[in-house]
């Protein structure tokens, strides 16, 4: 039995295929869109305009643009908290995923979710779960229910380093595996569950190992670089899409601001952040190639950055503008009617 | 345009901080990303990064200020083709209040007050059972095979509709509540688990949302309580926080409160916990007849429904009417018996207990009448008032603990609503106030019966 298991766990085997001119400024447009907003967002933040938790992506845009970008009409898409980028790699706009920010009416959620909390059906994303690894049970129900229906659907269940040790992770693989659901699991290893560094929490820190026990495959990427995690995100998809049940994609990348706002990071050097910043930096990295092979140049890359900051811009206004929701919506939406 | 950076609000709390250090000086080049100045907040110091690019023409607000209010203007920015020596003219002298900070004040004042007009929900819709045909038969059946054929009905209904949890299929149920579905539906429509209670309401959940109808059994609820982080947190709640886009059409369904002698962990009634959360819609039947039109409807509701059963009554029976689809509504309670003197309040298996009660009550010149609530939430708390009105007596009974429970509540809202028809506080029946003992004699001590429930109409009664 042991010799024709299909289970395989490995580490970096990707090169960075081929892309086309359109897709590499589309992901390159992509990743910039998420970062503008994420720091508009974090200004907002700054200026009392968005309360509470704020979790930024900033650093990891990678991650979600290059799978985001093997996945079709129709797939399902849930993560945690640190859910902006998803939802701006889901489709969904900039002004309505800021307005919830801010809590008006403008907002996914009618500002009745917040940050950690939206949703877009039309988009098929999930939200925006705030507590850990729940994301994990749910997106493994969404898989359920594709092949329940037998469309050829699948569902990403996007998740953390810190998330990886909640048992639910590990009871949802047991049924995923078993019952062979069509669902990439993303482990996003920003190398801190809050201020606990993967090694202070994990007694297996390679993480896409994760899944031997359950015959889940799974792979180690370069989460800094959106060509490699492409094309990880592809190989997966296809796996999965035939019918061969889960597959574990661990994607090794970094969050450069502070797990949320009131973060001071003091459980890392500043220089490690500089480090990663200066020669990992998952945009930087894709404007050098665009650049080396000609694929843009600095004029039409300034031009995308315009783009990108009227689209945020716009989205910070209306975030402003919009209404607080109506005191009437205080009692709308908690139960359906029969 | 000059870009003005203003002091952060750097946690939920903070409202002023101590700039305690420039690491730029006037005349740097600023990146995104770069590190402007330290600040200290009420519970650290962080740092402070540039958002935009330019040249840093003016700081405003000089390192170790104190009391630097949110908002205020700290440093100006010059952009790309900007003069800095303009930007720095031009710059404000010092920092000033900022106009978007009071007026955020004024908004959150405005809205205190406009809420009063809105801290009740809207009025329930009341609903009554479907009258039955004249010609209507009956036939007896055990509340087992009840729940069963509701299930089954519902299925042969509707497509979405799956059942699952441990031992439903080829066991056919840990306590054959799910006899013979498999063979009627298959192991696609009827899913056995494994003993993985978070994981399989979590993944249940997620059918929900991908548009099934989830029917997950769990073994007991006492098991259940490993689960109810995707039950409150992922179902109860998901359809208020997406702003009404994602319904949870789920029911969780099990046997709820004590069994017969198997100690405390696996004996206890969660009415009153699932009782208190908004989102869900709670369900506890006695009879076989409302097991099944309860659990159809539950079925059918696109909203996540407990529905609480309980194994000392799964093997009584009782009437139901022989129709090819009953069902009840959910929200309704049932007055089992009329009477004068005083209202007994019960669910469940307790409902029982009452009409027994009532029986020697009656011998001894008490006239009670006995309101079975059948749902917990939303609680149809018009007919106790109604019924109290009448006897101006009330007694609560439930299975479980006394403390915050269903008896509590429903007291609180007699008070309220009836207080001055009363003409005795109200009673409470409850279990004592201990986890359950396995000695049998100690178990009959902890859990109420009729006679607790006499004892207490007496009590109000005055006799």
């Amino acid at each position: 039995m042991a010799s024709d298991k299909s289970t395989s766990t490995k580490k970096k085997t990707t090169s960075g295929a081929s892309a086309s001119k359109e897709e590499l400024l589309k992901y390159y447009e992509d990743m910039l869109l998420i970062r503008r907003f994420e720091e508009k967002a974090g200004q907002l933040y700054g200026m009392g305009l968005i309360a509470g938790f704020c979790h930024l992506y900033i650093g990891q845009e990678a991650v979600v643009v290059g799978v985001q970008n093997a996945l079709k009409e129709g797939d399902q898409v849930i993560t945690g908290y640190r859910d902006h980028g998803h939802m701006l790699a889901c489709g969904m706009s900039a002004d309505g995923v800021m307005a919830e920010l801010t809590g008006r009416e403008g907002g996914y959620s009618r500002g009745k979710g917040g940050s950690m909390h939206m949703f877009s059906k039309e988009k098929n994303f999930f939200g925006g779960h705030g507590i850990v690894g729940a994301q994990v049970p749910i997106g493994t129900g969404l898989a359920f229910a594709n092949k329940y229906k037998g469309n050829d659907n699948i569902s990403v269940a996007y998740f953390g380093d810190g998330a990886a040790n909640q048992g639910q992770v590990y009871e949802a693989f047991n049924m995923a595996s078993l019952w062979k659901l069509p669902i990439l699991y993303v482990i996003e290893n920003n190398q801190y569950a809050m201020g606990t560094a993967v090694s202070r929490a994990s007694a297996e820190t390679e993480l896409y190992k994760r899944g031997i026990s359950f015959e889940i495959p799974g792979e180690e990427v370069d989460g800094m670089d959106v060509l490699k995690v492409h094309e990880a995100a592809e190989n997966a998809v296809k796996f999965i899409r035939s019918g061969k049940g889960p597959y574990i994609l661990e994607m090794k990348t970094y969050r450069y601001r502070g797990h949320s706002m009131s973060d001071p990071a003091k459980y890392r050097k500043r220089e490690e952040v500089d480090d990663i910043r200066s020669h990992h930096d998952p945009i930087d990295g894709l404007k050098k190639t665009l650049l080396e092979n000609g694929t843009a140049t600095e004029e039409s890359l300034k031009a995308i950055d315009k783009e990108v900051r009227a689209v945020v811009n716009k989205s910070a206004e209306l975030a402003q503008s919009s209404p607080e929701p109506d005191p009437s919506e205080l009692w709308t939406d908690v139960l359906r009617e029969v | 345009m000059s870009v003005e950076i203003l002091m952060p609000a750097l946690s939920p709390t903070m409202e002023e901080g101590t700039l305690t250090r420039w690491l730029k000086s006037e005349g740097d080049k600023i990146s995104p990303g770069d590190v402007l100045a330290e600040i200290e907040t009420d519970k650290a110091t962080m740092e402070v990064e540039a958002v935009d690019e330019g040249v840093l023409a003016k700081i405003l607000v000089a390192e170790g200020t104190e009391a630097v209010k949110v908002n205020a203007v700290i440093a100006v920015l010059a952009e790309e083709g900007e003069r800095v020596e303009d930007v720095s003219q031009n710059a404000p002298a010092q920092q000033s209040e900022q106009s978007t900070q009071s007026s955020v004040e004024s908004d959150e004042l405005e809205t205190e007050f406009s809420g009063i007009g809105h801290n009740q929900p809207p009025a329930l819709r009341q609903l009554s059972d479907p009258d039955l045909p004249d010609d209507v038969g009956f036939k007896t059946q055990t509340i087992r095979d009840a729940l069963r054929d509701a299930m089954a009905e519902e299925m042969r209904r509707d497509e979405a509709v799956f059942v699952m949890g441990e031992e439903v299929a080829q066991y056919q149920g840990a306590y054959k509540v799910t006899r013979e579905l498999l063979q009627e539906f298959g192991d696609q429509r009827v899913v056995d688990t494994p003993i993985t209670e978070h994981g399989f309401a979590g993944l249940g959940v997620g059918a929900a949302f991908g548009g099934l109808k989830p029917v997950v059994e769990f073994m007991t609820f006492n098991f259940a309580m490993q689960a109810i982080d995707h039950i409150i947190n992922s179902a109860a709640k998901t359809l208020y926080m997406s702003g009404g886009q994602m319904g949870c059409p789920i029911v969780f369904r099990g046997p709820n409160g004590a069994a017969a002698r198997v100690g405390a962990q696996h004996s206890q009634d969660y009415s009153a916990w699932y009782g208190q959360v908004p989102g869900l819609k709670v369900v506890a039947p006695y009879d076989a007849a409302d097991a099944k039109g309860l659990l159809k409807a539950a079925i059918r509701d696109p909203n996540p429904v407990v529905f609480l059963e309980h194994e000392l009554l799964y093997g009584e029976s009782f009437e139901v009417p022989d129709l090819d689809d009953y069902v009840l509504p959910i929200g309704k309670a049932k007055v089992r018996r009329e009477g004068k003197d005083v209202t007994l309040v019960a669910h469940s298996r307790m409902v029982g207990f009452a009409l027994k009660a009532a029986d020697t009550l009656y011998e001894n010149g008490i006239d009670a009448e006995v309101i079975d609530l059948r749902t917990i939430r939303p609680l149809d708390i018009d007919t106790v008032i109604e019924s109290v009105k009448k006897t101006n007596r009330v007694v609560c009974c439930e299975e479980g603990w006394g403390n915050f429970g269903v008896g509590a509540e429903i007291s609180a809202r007699v008070v309220s609503d009836a207080f001055d028809y009363l003409d005795a506080p109200p009673a409470r029946v409850h279990q004592k106030d201990v986890p359950l003992p396995y000695a049998g004699n100690l178990e009959a001590l902890s859990l109420p019966g009729v006679e607790d429930i006499i004892q207490a109409a007496k009590q109000v009664c005055y006799v």
